[in-house]
């Protein structure tokens, strides 16, 4: 029975994520953040996405959560709290209306893990069957991103290492 | 600047937790065609492993070593991926098809799957440079140079 552990899971994971934005302290916030990222791969690995959830642990939970302290450790070490500003009248009646609109277009989706949706009859089966054959790699989604779809994977690793190449330019500090 | 961490604690979960998690890393990193995992998790596991022995024991730790000789290695990553794929086009091949590996004895689905390996590995080391090298620019001002010149 999901329904037992699941609506805890979603319970938690809008709390979090309401906290982060509301707390006025920002390291309460982004701790908020990093368990925000552990609830989210926790229902990702639920979901059945265990690589996805993988790397929401280590790069949501982990990496980002340092990198966001190094930065407010670094910038304002004296100005921790933020005052918020109440939201305007536009905002407050406008995003409940797009939240519904976006609830109404929910309905027209694919049920999860419906065998007979676009996305598991496009390919999907084709790689899923003949992935071991090809490739000899018994973990589909490693074949896909590597070998199937190897030169996409190389463009993001340019992505990452443009990203550090940006912050040591931008960022680095020196001493003269 | 980073000053090593007064607490025992940390010093001591760190002296036992570093090593752990580079084994991890580098399991993570070859399980990811048997399991869940790969080059991008397992970089950013070994990269965090050594942003971890710089928080916790300072920027010149001998511990901390690793972390500023990784600096250097900007970019290696990248030419390892790219250069998997040069390598499949010497016999006439596609870029990154590592069905076009030339090497004598193995059957096809054998070359993908080394080809995997090897773009796995570039992936995970240019994740892990990328990531030290971000904690780095956020955290020091002299540390570079110093590195770099001495």
């Amino acid at each position: 029975m999901t329904f037992s552990f699941e609506i805890p899971l979603l319970l938690l994971l809008l709390v979090t994520a309401v906290g982060a934005v509301l707390v006025e302290d920002l390291i309460s916030a982004i701790l908020l953040l990093g368990s925000y990222s552990f609830f989210l791969a926790l229902v990702w690995a639920w979901l059945g996405a265990v690589d996805v959830a993988f790397v929401e642990a280590v790069v949501g939970a982990g990496l980002a959560t340092v990198l966001f302290l190094l930065t407010l450790f670094g910038t304002a070490p004296k100005v921790s709290r933020l005052r918020l500003p109440p939201p305007p009248m536009a905002a407050l009646v406008s995003l409940p209306l797009l939240g519904l609109l976006l609830l109404y277009a929910a309905n027209d989706l694919p049920q999860f893990g419906d065998p007979q949706s676009p996305p598991s009859t496009h390919i999907s089966p084709t790689y899923l069957e003949q992935s071991y054959q090809d490739t000899h790699t018994p973990n589909v989604v490693t074949s896909i991103l590597m070998d199937y779809r190897s030169l996409d994977t190389m463009i993001e690793t340019v992505v990452i290492f443009t990203a550090g190449i940006a912050c040591a330019l931008l960022l680095r500090r020196h001493s003269s | 600047m980073i000053r090593p961490h007064d607490s025992i604690i940390v010093q001591s979960l760190g002296r036992f937790l570093i090593p752990v998690t580079q084994m991890f890393g580098l399991y993570v990193l070859f399980f990811g065609q048997y399991g869940p995992g790969g080059g991008f998790v397992g970089g950013v596991i070994l990269g965090t492993s050594m942003i971890f022995s710089v928080l916790a024991f300072g920027h010149d730790a001998s511990r901390s070593q690793l972390a500023k000789k990784v600096l250097h290695g900007d970019g290696v990553g990248m030419l390892i991926y790219a250069g998997v794929g040069g390598l499949c086009m010497i016999g006439g091949g596609e870029f990154l098809n590592f069905a076009d590996f030339e090497i004598p004895g193995l059957e096809t689905a054998s070359r993908r799957s080394l080809g995997i390996v090897l773009t796995q590995l570039g992936v995970a080391v240019d994740v892990a440079v990328t990531a030290v090298s971000i904690v780095f620019s956020l955290s020091a001002e002299e540390i570079i140079e110093d590195s770099l010149n001495g």
